[in-house]
C-alpha cells in the first residue's frame, strides 16, 4: 500500500508529522506492507494534513486528516474526511499548473522522481538552443518577475548575456517576507530541482558562473531542502563543471536572510550577500551591469526563475498562450488570511479579483462578511468588495490604485478596523526601513503618530490632510519601494474604508 | 532546545576559518556565530573585523541592521508568533497580547527563569493556516489563545 503524506512546513504545522508516524505505527499492528512517501503539499492548506492513498484510478485524498484517522485512512473507511480522487477537487482541478506541476505529487528531494515528471528537460533544450536561442525563448514567453515589479524577465536576462565581464552571477531572491505569500517557500521546500534548473538555465544562458539563493532565516525547512537539493545535483554533476557534458560550468550556494524585509528589495539584498548592512543601491547602475561585487548580476525571484524549465521544456508559446494582455503566463496566486479555502492556485492572468477569493477561497474562514482583501503583501493596496471585478493582471491592478506584487492575497473579514492596518504598515515600515532615504526613514514614524492622532480623534479633518502629503512624499520621494508602496495599503484604506477614520465619510479620492 | 557555548575566542576562530574563504563572508560567520554562542557577543566585532579587514564600526553596523542577531542569548527556547497581515486577520495581535500579559513580558521578553523568549515575527509562510508561529524552529498553524498558551508551556 503506498500512502503519500506532505512534508511541507504548513503541512507539519497542522500536524502532518504526527499524521505520518501514526501511518506507520498503525500499517505495523496491522502488518499492512506500508510505503510511506513525504511528497512536497498540493497547495490546498485548509485540508492539511491531506493525505493521499495510490489507487488504480488515482491519488484518494483524506483530510484534513489527524492521528485519530490513520486506522480509517489504512482500512478504507475515515469517510468524514474522504476526499475523493485529489485531482478531481475543483480547487486543483479548476488550476494550469506549470511552475507547480509537481507540487503534492512527488518527493522533493528525490532526483529521479524530479527527473521522472520531466525535470531537466528544460536545461537540455536550453543547452542545445545555445546562450541566444534561450534568452530568445525567455523573451518570448513574455514572462515578467515574478517579484512584484513585473518588469520583462527576458530583457534583463538580454542585458546580463550582452554584458562584457569575465565574472557575472545569478542571483534567486527567495527572501519572500510579503505577508499573505509562500509560493517560493513551497518551490524551496517542495520542489528544490526546479529552482536549480532554472537558475542553472539561467547561468547557461547568460555565461555566468556563480549563483546564490538567498533565503530568508524565517524558511528553516526551505534553507535544509535547498542545501540538500543543492548537494544532491553537485553529486551527480547538474552543478559544478562541465554539466551534461556542455562545457558549461554553474555552482550554486544558498544564504540566509538575517530578518531583515527590505532585504527582499534587490539591491538591499545584494548588499546583504556582500556583507554589508541591508540598504538599498540608488540606481542605476542596474544590477544587470553593476550588481553583486560590482559584477553583471542576473536577479530574479524565486517564482520567476521556476517559471523557466517549463517554457524551455515546452517552448514560450506553450507558456504565452495563458494569460491576457501584457501579463502573459500562469501566476501562483496565494489565498492567504482569514479564508474558508486557502492555499496555492496557480491560473493564466485575467481571472477577477473576485472569483480568486469568493468563489475559489469561499469567503472567509469565520464564515462572517469579507470586508478587504490585501493584494500584493504588506506594501499592497487593500481592495474592498466594489473593486472585486478587477482582473487580475499587472496592468489592471495598477489601473485600481493596486499591485499584483509576489501574488497575495490576503483576506479580512468585517471585524477587521482599516485604520489599525494603515497604522500598521505605517509602523511595519518604521520597523523595516534601512533608513538610507528620508521619507521612508522619518516619513514612516510620523506617519504612525498622525494615523494614531487621527484614531484618537485630534483634528482629525486636519490629520487627514497631513496624512495625504506625507503619502504623497513617501511615494515619490523613496528610494525603493518599501517606502514608495507603504503609501498603498494606507491610502486605500482610507480612501475606501473612510468610516474606520472618523464619522466623516470622506470623497473618494483617485489614489 | 539548544544547549549553547559560553564565549570562547578561540571556538571563535575556529568557527570563522573555514568560511573566510567565501564571497561575503561576514553573514554567514554571524550566523555561525550566533549558532554556536547564541548570541554575537561585543567581544566577537574587533576578532571578526580584523579578519575581514573591516572597521568596528563596519562589523557593528551590520551587526546591529539585522534583527536576527542577539547581542544576549535568548532563553533555552524561542518562541516566534507571527504578527504579520494575514495572520492578523484570523486574531493574531490579540493573542500574542494576551499571551505576554499570561507570561508578564513584553514582546522579546524572556521568563525569569530564562526557559522561554517570546517575540514577534513578520510572516512565516504559513499565511494559509493561519494563525502561526514557530517553537524551537518548529513550525505550529491554527492556533488559537488555548493552543497557543499551550506552546509556551510545553515548551
Amino acid at each position: 500500500m503506498k500512502v503519500f503524506v506532505p512534508r511541507d512546513a504548513a503541512a507539519i504545522a497542522v500536524g502532518a508529522e504526527r499524521v505520518a508516524q501514526a501511518l506507520s505505527r498503525v500499517a505495523a499492528e496491522k502488518g499492512i506492507d506500508l510505503t510511506l512517501v513525504r511528497t512536497s503539499s498540493r497547495g490546498l492548506f485548509w485540508l492539511e494534513p491531506l493525505v493521499e492513498v495510490e489507487t488504480p484510478q488515482g491519488r484518494i485524498g483524506y483530510g484534513p486528516a489527524t492521528v485519530a484517522d490513520a486506522e480509517g485512512i489504512l482500512d478504507g473507511g475515515a469517510a468524514a474526511i474522504a476526499l475523493g480522487l485529489v485531482e478531481e477537487i475543483p480547487f486543483l482541478k479548476r488550476q494550469n499548473r506549470l511552475t507547480f506541476a509537481r507540487a503534492g505529487i512527488t518527493d522533493p528531494l528525490s532526483l529521479a522522481d524530479y527527473r521522472a515528471h520531466g525535470g531537466y528537460k528544460g536545461l537540455e533544450r536550453a543547452l542545445s538552443l545555445g546562450g541566444a536561442g534561450t534568452v530568445d525563448e525567455v523573451k518570448r514567453s513574455g514572462l515578467r518577475g515574478r517579484g512584484g515589479a513585473g518588469f520583462p524577465t527576458g530583457i534583463k536576462w538580454d542585458t546580463v548575456a550582452r554584458a562584457a565581464s569575465p565574472r557575472k552571477y545569478i542571483v534567486c531572491n527567495a527572501d519572500e517576507g510579503d505577508s499573505g505569500t509562500f509560493a517560493d517557500r513551497m518551490v524551496m521546500e517542495g520542489d528544490p530541482f526546479l529552482l536549480i534548473e532554472g537558475m542553472t538555465i539561467a547561468g547557461a544562458a547568460t555565461g555566468a558562473t556563480k549563483g546564490f539563493v538567498y533565503i530568508r532565516s524565517e524558511y528553516p525547512h526551505g534553507i535544509a531542502a535547498m542545501e540538500q537539493a543543492i548537494a544532491t545535483a553537485r553529486q551527480e554533476r547538474l552543478l559544478g563543471a562541465d554539466i551534461l557534458g556542455s562545457g558549461v560550468s554553474f555552482d550554486l550556494e544558498v544564504r540566509v536572510g538575517a530578518g531583515a524585509y527590505v532585504c527582499g528589495e534587490e539591491t538591499a539584498l545584494l548588499e546583504s550577500i556582500e556583507g554589508k548592512r541591508g540598504q538599498v543601491r540608488a540606481k542605476p547602475p542596474i544590477p544587470a551591469l553593476r550588481g553583486l561585487f560590482g559584477q553583471p548580476t542576473m536577479i530574479n525571484n524565486t517564482l520567476s526563475f521556476a517559471a523557466i524549465p517549463f517554457i524551455l521544456a515546452e517552448g514560450a508559446q506553450a507558456y504565452a498562450d495563458f494569460g491576457m494582455g501584457r501579463s502573459r503566463g500562469t501566476m501562483p496566486v496565494q489565498i492567504a488570511g482569514n479564508v474558508k479555502h486557502g492555499g496555492l492556485f496557480e491560473t493564466g492572468f485575467g481571472i477577477t479579483l473576485g472569483e480568486l477569493v469568493e468563489d475559489i477561497g469561499g469567503g472567509t474562514a469565520t464564515g462572517r462578511p469579507l470586508r478587504a482583501v490585501q493584494a500584493g503583501g504588506p506594501l499592497g493596496a487593500y481592495f474592498p468588495p466594489s473593486l472585486f471585478g478587477t482582473p487580475y493582471d499587472y496592468e489592471a491592478f495598477t489601473a485600481a490604485g493596486g499591485l499584483v506584487g509576489h501574488g497575495g492575497l490576503v483576506l479580512f473579514d468585517d471585524t477587521v478596523d482599516m485604520a489599525r492596518m494603515a497604522r500598521f504598515a505605517m509602523e511595519f515600515c518604521a520597523l523595516e526601513s534601512c533608513g538610507k532615504c528620508t521619507p521612508c526613514r522619518i516619513g514612516s514614524t510620523r506617519g504612525t503618530e498622525v494615523i494614531d492622532r487621527i484614531i484618537a480623534d485630534r483634528d482629525r479633518a486636519a490629520n487627514i490632510t497631513v496624512l495625504r502629503d506625507l503619502c504623497e512624499t513617501l511615494k515619490f520621494g523613496s528610494l525603493c519601494a518599501l517606502g514608495g508602496f507603504t503609501p498603498y495599503p494606507v491610502m486605500s484604506a482610507l480612501t475606501y474604508f473612510p468610516e474606520d477614520f472618523g464619522a466623516t465619510p470622506l470623497p473618494l479620492a483617485a489614489e | 532546545m539548544h544547549a549553547y557555548r559560553a564565549w570562547d575566542p578561540a571556538r571563535a576562530e575556529e568557527i570563522m576559518g573555514p568560511l573566510l574563504a567565501l564571497e561575503g563572508p561576514l553573514l554567514p560567520i554571524l550566523h555561525a556565530l550566533q549558532g554556536e554562542f547564541g548570541h554575537v557577543p561585543e567581544a566577537a566585532v574587533p576578532m571578526v573585523a580584523a579578519r575581514l579587514n573591516l572597521t568596528r564600526a563596519e562589523v557593528h553596523g551590520v551587526v546591529s541592521f539585522y534583527h536576527d542577531f542577539r547581542a544576549a542569548p535568548a532563553g533555552r527556547h524561542v518562541l516566534r508568533v507571527c504578527q504579520a497581515e494575514a495572520c492578523q486577520s484570523m486574531g493574531a495581535t490579540r493573542q500574542f497580547a494576551d499571551l505576554l500579559a499570561q507570561l508578564g513580558l513584553d514582546a522579546g521578553g524572556t521568563t525569569p527563569d530564562g526557559r522561554l523568549t517570546v517575540e514577534p515575527i513578520y510572516c512565516l509562510g504559513l499565511c494559509a493556516t493561519a494563525p502561526a508561529a514557530l517553537l524551537d524552529g518548529e513550525p505550529h498553524g491554527r492556533l488559537d489563545a488555548g493552543r497557543l498558551s499551550e506552546l509556551a508551556a510545553a515548551a
